[in-house]
């Protein structure tokens, strides 16, 4: 059971208040005709998968119903920060 | 009933136990008497038990072995019927009055089991027995494994409702102390010291752990004293809960402990008032893990037979509870500790035969101390069998060379009845191990130790491997102190003197798991690892012989620690073994990975409150009384309890689903519709915003006018439908499917929040604000012009597809003037509180007309007849509106690429024999095809058969006079009139013509009816 914090209530809460929304920071093409159906594909269904430092979204489904970033390290599910939807995280790349 | 067998073993009162305190009780239907404070283990060895149940696999007769939760055989059933208990550890459960125990293996009993006749053939069934002898011919495999788990099994289930109530508590502290012996109680007094919030929880139910069973003295009281002061202590502090009865059995992320409390197991069956168990959710800042160690058995020929227990429960048993599990002692040891046992016995005035110990060299101060009692010890032998059938009746011992590999000399026999054996301490790591945090062997402990901590926790006492009383109660305070700090609590400093306490010299213990036989292991009689499963040395050795070298893998074959025990007790000597057999040292072989729960959890306590009514919340309209007044059967469709249909006398739901139809058709009906979704819509940008989610545009609908929409997901799929009115300037109010509400405002917020925070649109749910009353058929204008004055209902004024603000009954509404059966329909939505009134009004209205209540399976026909889908029912996530031959409702010149445009031209959306929405007719009228058949286009091919689609929706058209269809079928637009077969479960196959989905009004008139 993760401990959460919510950038927009400011405060840590339990992950049963969350929903989990995917990978973060996957931008929509602002003109999707223009792509080749692999563009689109990868688009739509890929995904980082990533070992350590992952970028993801979470939706306080429960609580302000606001939507925000958490940087979590998926080996140890360590939340690394949480941060507000249009912003850039400050922890990339790998971790012990 | 006899009288109650004499408690033979009984020599008093023990440290927990009054002997002047009878208790009665009955085990395998036999009368017994034990005393307050015994465990039923205690009471069982009291009384002279031998045998409390049957081994698994072989079932041979197994006695007491443990003191607590590590016990591998005591595994018992409590009580009968609906609130019996399965799976419980003898050494666990406190005797009460009146309880009524039985052995969970055994037929037809214990002392005679018909099983037990494989155990004469024991080495019959290796490792992967069943593996080996079960496998062919493989489509026997459902009859044999009917057998072998009805002979396997620890315990029935009860299959009555549960009778007792649980709670969930959720907690925050700062310190959590798991563990109440004297590293944790230390830890938790100073914890409680700073000030920091402590909450300290003993799975005993009595707090001090190994102290409750120790002679030793602790600032000068008597160990049991030194608890009852420090247990006074740690009261005395406000900012510290005790828990005793509550085990730690799970630790989970982000410093979440959960602890199962027992409030009333002690007391009965079942609570008498309150709830029985209580789970504690705790988040704790900081984690102190004092869980203490399990002794370590030694594992040699016919180790299993009852009388062989570990030294330390031997010493617990007399100490803690006055009993005395036998007459006659040989103890076999690699180490100091087991001494203890021996003088304890000693002094309970029982013969101590001998002390025979691994090691040749022996001079620690207890070794000194049972000398001087007189005890024989008997240097550099080891026991390497024990001998007799449902009790011990002698060991036989031998001399072992200097590694302890071998035996050197010839066997001679010892007769006892006891045989307790040490090999050594194995830490209590579980909890630590559920972090993640990797077990590291330590040599000089002979013992896995818990790894470094992943999360914000330590160990501190015997799980850590230090096992002498100063270091525990030195290391407990530490960590005490330490947690706290950490936890923003003092300085980290230890605020109490450490208690003092006499320490003896201890000679280091010799690494033996497995006592050496003339024999070999393969060859020699069986040499126990796992009690519960009955995993021998042989069985380890012979995987690896097969080829197994990963301790993962010879767990998973041999079944090692896979009982309920978990291998407390078994694992650390079958990782030896294995070790061994494949030449390597044991740090290379490691150890498989403990997870929770610790021990076997009640589910009650995990389902707490949520069960029954509470179990997941019920809706119901404002109207709902009003329908089960009139008889109304319901439907669950989410949360919401929604009328199905409302039979009259005598009627079956056929008939009455029928009556309903041509009442719609003919005249008028009325629908409760409040629980479709309700979406208010508001901002500069609404517009904009909706036509982006919705596949036709929304740019140009003026107020007073409605459209119907549908929604994708990026991939190009149908995800939910309705319609949604403009009802004033950037205002709009969006019905979503009743099922689909939640997820669709979600999605909303989704694309707005992450996407498109520029425009500006707000979302409010008000699904439950109205009450939605459809009243629909060709007499429904009629009837609301009876209730309603202030709208002009002719079809010029209030056409098909708009609303109108009014008043209806008296009460503001909107009307919509939509319509999902086909008829003449008007949506009269009220603010649910007039709800019941308006609903009241609208039937006397109608009462002329004979208005007829309908409930969703006549919606549901009625919209088939029309070819309307039900997003969920006809559509499945891989469906697209061009499949479900709606290119009608895809906005052809919107600017904005709304969301799935761009899926709808990818190749695999735009190929050849997607399947397609279209009607079946079965060709003979009556036949109503099952939803779900499946269609095939040749029904002599032989199966498996292609399947071609599958029906969707199906039902009788009482209006129409025969069954109707919806279908999804590979290229089905391109079949119109060819057939179509549907394979039934029954042999049946029901021939079916393709034809259009709209079955009845095929071009709209009736809706549009002036």
């Amino acid at each position: 059971m993760l401990l959460i914090h919510c950038p927009h209530c400011r405060e840590m809460r339990e992950e049963e208040e969350f929903s989990y929304s995917g990978e973060a920071h996957i931008t929509r093409p602002l003109q999707p005709e223009l792509l080749t159906d692999e563009e689109w594909g990868d688009y739509l269904f890929f995904r980082t998968n990533s070992k350590g430092v992952h970028h993801e979204m979470w939706f306080h489904a429960v609580g302000c119903r606001r939507y925000f970033n958490v940087t979590r390290d998926t080996l140890s599910y360590e939340i690394l920060e949480s941060y507000l939807i249009g912003t850039q995280p400050t922890i990339t790349g790998a971790t012990s | 009933m006899s009288t109650a067998v004499t408690q033979k073993n009984r020599t008093g009162s023990g440290s927990c136990t009054d002997a002047s305190a009878p208790i009665q009780f009955t085990f395998n239907g036999k009368p017994y008497q034990g005393v307050v404070g015994d465990t039923l283990a205690s009471a069982l060895l009291a009384n002279g038990v031998d045998v409390v149940g049957r081994s698994f696999k072989y079932a041979r007769p197994r006695g007491i072995v443990g003191h607590g939760a590590e016990e591998p055989n005591g595994i018992i059933q409590l009580g009968s019927g609906a609130a019996t208990v399965p799976n419980l550890k003898a050494t666990q459960v406190e005797l009460y009055p009146g309880l009524e125990a039985s052995s969970v293996n055994g037929w037809p009993n214990v002392d005679f089991d018909l099983m037990g006749l494989i155990g004469a053939f024991g080495r019959l069934m290796p490792p992967g027995f069943y593996y080996k002898t079960f496998m062919y011919p493989k489509k026997l495999w459902m009859t044999y494994e009917h057998f072998i788990r009805q002979a396997a099994g620890l315990g029935a289930t009860p299959v009555e409702n549960d009778p007792d109530s649980y709670d969930k508590l959720n907690q925050h502290c700062d310190v959590l102390v798991v563990g109440a012996g004297p590293a944790g109680l230390v830890a938790a007094r100073e914890a409680a010291r700073t000030g920091a919030r402590v909450i300290i929880a003993d799975e005993q139910a009595q707090f001090g752990g190994s102290l409750l069973a120790s002679k030793q003295t602790i600032d000068g009281l008597a160990a049991t004293d030194w608890v009852t002061a420090m247990v006074a202590e740690l009261e005395a502090f406000d900012n510290v809960q005790l828990l005793p009865r509550s085990t730690a059995f799970g630790y989970y992320d982000h410093n979440f402990m959960a602890i199962l409390e027992r409030r009333s197991d002690h007391l009965g069956l079942t609570a008498a008032q309150g709830t029985r168990q209580r789970l504690h959710r705790v988040r704790a800042r900081q984690v102190v893990l004092a869980a203490g160690a399990f002794e370590r058995p030694l594992v040699f020929a016919h180790n299993d037979i009852p009388g062989v227990m570990a030294a330390t429960s031997v010493t617990t048993y007399i100490n803690r509870y006055g009993v005395v599990p036998g007459t006659k002692l040989v103890i076999c040891t690699t180490n100091d500790s087991a001494y203890q046992t021996a003088i304890d016995w000693h002094q309970a005035g029982r013969e101590v035969v001998a002390v025979v110990d691994t090691r040749s060299v022996l001079d620690g101060d207890l070794v000194a101390a049972a000398k001087a009692l007189g005890i024989n010890v008997i240097a550099g032998h080891g026991v390497i069998e024990a001998q007799g059938g449902k009790r011990v009746k002698r060991a036989l011992i031998a001399p072992l060379n200097d590694d302890g590999s071998a035996v050197t000399g010839s066997a001679r026999r010892l007769d006892c009845d006891l045989i307790a054996t040490s090999g050594g301490w194995s830490p209590a790591i579980h909890l630590s191990s559920h972090t993640g945090a990797k077990p590291i062997w330590d040599e000089q402990i002979v013992g896995f130790r818990p790894g470094a901590s992943k999360q914000q926790e330590r160990s501190a006492g015997a799980c850590r491997g230090t096992y002498s009383l100063a270091g525990c109660l030195a290391e407990g305070a530490s960590a005490g102190a330490e947690a706290a700090k950490l936890a923003g609590c003092g300085d980290g400093n230890m605020h109490f003197p450490l208690p003092t306490c006499e320490e003896y010299a201890q000679q280091p213990q010799q690494a033996l798991f497995l006592v050496p036989h003339t024999k070999s292991a393969s060859r020699a009689p069986s040499q126990f690892v796992d009690f519960q499963l009955d995993v021998t040395a042989g069985g380890v050795e012979l995987a690896v012989r097969e080829g197994f070298e990963s301790v993962e893998h010879v767990k998973r074959y041999t079944a090692l620690g896979f009982g309920t025990d978990q291998g407390k007790l078994g694992n650390i000597n079958g990782m030896a073994i294995l070790a061994n057999a494949l030449g390597q040292s044991i740090a290379e072989t490691g150890t498989t990975i403990f997870r929770p729960s610790y021990t076997p959890t009640t589910f009650g306590a995990l389902a707490g409150r949520d069960v029954n009514q509470l179990f997941d919340p019920e809706r119901y309209t404002a109207v709902h009384r009003w329908h089960s007044d009139q008889g109304a059967k319901f439907e669950d469709v989410g949360q919401w309890k929604r009328p199905w249909y409302f039979p009259q006398a005598g009627e079956s739901m056929h008939d009455a689903v029928n009556r309903e139809c041509l009442a719609v058709r003919n005249s008028v009906g009325i629908l409760d519709a409040s629980t479709l979704g309700k979406i208010d819509i508001q901002g500069p940008d609404a517009a904009e915003f909706i036509t982006r989610m919705y596949t036709n545009s929304y740019l140009k609908l003026a107020p007073g006018k409605c459209r119907y929409g549908v929604m994708l997901k990026e991939d190009g799929m149908i995800f939910d439908d309705g319609v949604c009115a403009c009802l004033g300037e950037n205002h709009y109010l969006m019905f979503t499917t009743t099922g689909g509400a939640a997820g669709v405002l979600s999605w909303l917020e989704l694309w707005q929040q992450t996407e498109w925070p520029e425009l500006q649109v707000y979302f409010t749910s008000v699904t439950d604000h109205w009450t939605t009353a459809t009243v629909t058929g060709p007499n429904a204008r009629k009837v609301i012009a009876k209730v309603c004055n202030d709208i002009d209902l002719s079809n010029e004024a209030f056409p098909f597809m708009d609303w109108r603000d009014g008043t209806v009954a008296g009460i503001k509404a909107r009307v919509f003037r939509i319509s999902f059966t086909g008829e003449l329909s008007y949506e009269v939505n009220v603010p649910a509180h007039y709800g019941r009134q308006v609903w009241e009004q609208l039937i006397a209205a109608g009462e002329e007309f004979g208005i007829t209540p309908y409930g969703t399976e006549t919606m549901h026909v009625l919209r088939a007849e029309k070819g309307f889908i039900i997003v969920g029912q006809d559509t499945d996530g891989s469906m697209t509106p061009s499949d479900m031959n709606m290119d009608w409702v895809l906005g052809k010149n919107k600017a904005f690429s709304y969301i799935g445009k761009r899926s709808l031209d990818r190749s695999d959306t735009v190929r050849e024999n997607r399947k397609q929405l279209v009607g079946l007719k079965t060709l003979e009228p009556a036949d109503v095809l099952p939803e779900g058949a499946q269609i095939v286009f040749d029904p002599k091919q032989k199966i498996p058969m292609s399947m071609q689609g599958h029906v969707t929706s199906s039902y009788y058209s009482a209006c129409l006079g025969h069954s109707i269809a919806l279908a999804v079928v590979k290229g089905g637009l391109e079949r119109m009139g060819q057939k179509v077969y549907c394979p039934l479960a029954d042999g049946r196959m029901i021939a079916a013509e393709i034809v259009s989905s709209v079955f009845y009004d095929p071009k709209g008139e009736r809706h549009h009816v002036g």
